[in-house]
């Protein structure tokens, strides 16, 4: 770090292909991917297993999935509570349609992502429109899809669940799309992962490699220079939000298919979960800098810690210190590579 | 004349910001819009880039009345700014600076490539050496950020560059870099409005001079017809302004 501060003249020192990577958000969470993985693969074999991997890749991928969406969101500068929640709402939607309205399943679940892109377009409205923090509004908007959630269902169902998707037309195919599992090497894997890599590869694509990318790194990094010089940022914004809401409604509808019935309080205090690995993955809380593959190895970590204690026989409770204790240590390191990397003028 | 203001108003709720306000920008020359702190400089040049829009008077590109809805506006009509404090994205890389908002394409894809390769290429014929254009602004010197401001203005054929205050937060040696790219930009043809509280920054590449106090033109001035001392002098206390500049370049 302290090659930073060697200064010669009016211009930075040389800095190089090692500081250039030092940069890379990403570093500290495949930093911590590493170390993870050794600690619980060196104390249990199943960890290290074949079918290990593909235990605690799972919650990897769901739990990515929300990560990435949430990542490219706080590049950009803001955050979003209501994603938790939304999960909840997406799959609510499809199962009590599909169950009790006699909806094919397909058609549930386009009406899950209508709605859940309409959320995603109001909160991008109210956040551009009125200027106020997302957190804000959108702890709002959390709010009201937690209360949307129960009432709605107990009014439907008398119970705080809905259940029998098994049995709703179209529901086979959907299932194999959604919920389905692939078999590798004898080993199955959930589809999931496969949706949480395309889901990373096309964000990474559109961050490193579209011009949308780079409106989103500008708005995040400074809102009304970015509009000074003609970016969009209203709509680069509403897109975001409308990105998040679509993670939201697939992880929704992955679950619902995957286990038939939806709790109305699901996915609350989950928001929290995809920005801490948001976070780990490098993404700045005061937006402008992270990374998609920096939030989906951050998903990996807490995959793996998730599984790993258990694997171990430990309670699970040691699993909150664990997270508490990764935040910590990557909001650290964050803080260290952004005044590296921002080191301005003396 | 490229862009022209007549008796140019603007207010903010109470605030009367600027009034009746006359000046021009011509094609290779300069002009200096010189005030001091809150004389409205700032605001000034918001107009003209279609940050705001004024109240009173007239705007005219070409000769013909506009109205600015937005800097995207103002920017298609090859007026290009170089704002005070919010001129780039710290944390983004050189390259990606440069071709903010207007980014070249390769089908649907930002052709990073070509971005990194004419980002190189044109802040090198400004003569402009960044060893690197991947690294952050942020970590570039303030001349040298101001340098690829103007450099990225020319190279999107502004044919207007509104540049504020860009030298009041550098030193005698940096400020002097900055006004060598003033010059270069004049010399390529570009109409340059140059705000600064520094007369000794302003003279050596100004050809017109406007002095604003508290909102109000003190006059608009050719080189000819006033010296840097008188241009001192006209601004509200020379001594005390001067003070005041040299204050302003430690920052
Ligand atoms: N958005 C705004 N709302 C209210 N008042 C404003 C606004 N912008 C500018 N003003 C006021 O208008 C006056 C002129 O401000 P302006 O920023 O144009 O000054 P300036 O000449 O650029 O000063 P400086 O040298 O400090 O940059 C000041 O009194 C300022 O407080
Ligand atoms: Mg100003």
């Amino acid at each position: 770090m302290t090659g930073a501060q060697v200064r010669t003249d009016d211009r930075t020192a040389d800095v190089g292909a090692v500081r250039r990577l030092l940069i890379r958000p990403e570093l500290g969470a495949v930093v911590g991917m590493v170390a993870v993985f050794a600690f619980f693969a060196s104390q249990s074999p199943v960890f290290r297993s074949p079918a290990g991997i593909a235990n605690w890749l799972d919650p990897a991928a769901t739990l990515g999935i929300m990560a990435v969406a949430v990542a490219l969101l706080m590049i950009g500068g803001e955050f979003d509570l209501s994603a938790g929640v939304l999960t909840g709402t997406s799959g609510l939607i499809l199962v009590t349609l599909a169950t009790r309205f006699g909806f094919n399943v397909w058609a549930a679940m386009l009406a899950g992502l209508v709605v859940a892109l309409a959320v995603g377009f109001a909160n991008g409205m109210v956040v551009t429109r009125t200027r106020l923090p997302s957190f804000i509004v959108t702890l709002g908007t959390f709010l009201m899809l937690q209360g949307i959630n129960l009432g709605v269902t107990k009014a439907i169902t008398g119970t705080v669940q809905v259940g029998g998707l098994r049995r709703a037309d179209g529901f086979e195919g959907a299932a194999a799309v959604f919920a389905g599992t692939i078999e590798i090497g004898g080993t199955s894997f959930r589809v999931a992962i496969l949706w949480w890599v395309v889901v990373t590869a096309v964000a990474t694509w559109v961050l490193m490699r579209s011009r949308v990318g780079n409106w989103i790194f500008a708005v995040g990094g400074n809102e009304q220079a970015a509009r000074n010089v003609g970016v969009p940022a209203a709509r680069t914004k509403i897109a975001l939000f409308m990105t998040t809401a679509f993670a939201a409604w697939l992880v929704g509808s992955i679950m619902a298919l995957r286990y038939t019935s939806v709790q109305a309080n699901i996915g609350i205090g989950q928001e929290f979960i995809y920005i801490i690995a948001a976070v780990i993955g490098g993404c700045l809380l005061t937006g402008g800098y992270g990374s998609a593959v920096g939030a989906a190895i951050g998903a990996v970590i807490f995959g793996m810690a998730d599984k790993g204690i258990v694997f171990l026989g430990w309670d699970a409770d040691w699993f909150k210190f664990f997270l508490g204790a990764m935040l910590l240590l990557a909001t650290l390191a964050n803080r260290l590579v952004r005044r590296y990397a921002e080191e301005v003028r003396h | 004349m490229i862009l022209e203001t007549r008796g140019i108003g603007k207010t903010f709720g109470s605030v009367l910001a600027l009034r009746d306000v006359s000046m021009g920008v011509t094609a290779g020359q300069v002009t200096c819009v010189l005030g001091d702190n809150g004389a409205g400089k700032s605001t000034l040049i918001k107009i003209l880039s279609g940050v705001h829009r004024h109240d009173a008077g007239m705007l005219l590109v070409d000769g013909a009345e506009v109205g600015f809805a937005s800097p995207r506006e103002a920017l298609d009509r090859g007026i290009a700014t170089v704002y005070q404090d919010l001129a780039m994205i710290p944390l983004m890389s050189v390259w990606r600076n440069f071709f903010l908002g207007s980014e070249p394409r390769r089908g649907l894809a930002f052709d990073v490539a070509k971005a990194r390769r004419v980002a190189r290429e044109e802040l090198r014929a400004m003569g402009i050496d960044i060893r690197d254009v991947d690294q952050p602004v942020g970590t570039l010197s303030g001349g040298e950020r101001q340098s690829v401001a103007i450099a990225r203005a020319v190279y999107f054929g502004a044919r207007v560059l509104i540049l504020d205050e860009p030298t009041s937060a550098l030193g005698v040696k940096q400020a002097g870099v900055v006004l060598r790219y003033i010059a270069r930009a004049r010399d390529r043809g570009l109409g340059v409005v140059f705000i600064t509280h520094n007369p000794h920054h302003a003279y050596p590449v100004g050809d017109r001079f406007l002095l604003l106090n508290r909102g109000t033109s003190l006059g608009e001035y050719a080189k000819g017809e006033i010296t840097t001392q008188e241009l001192t002098a006209l601004m509200s206390g020379g001594a005390e302004l001067e003070e005041l500049a040299h204050e302003l370049e430690r920052e």
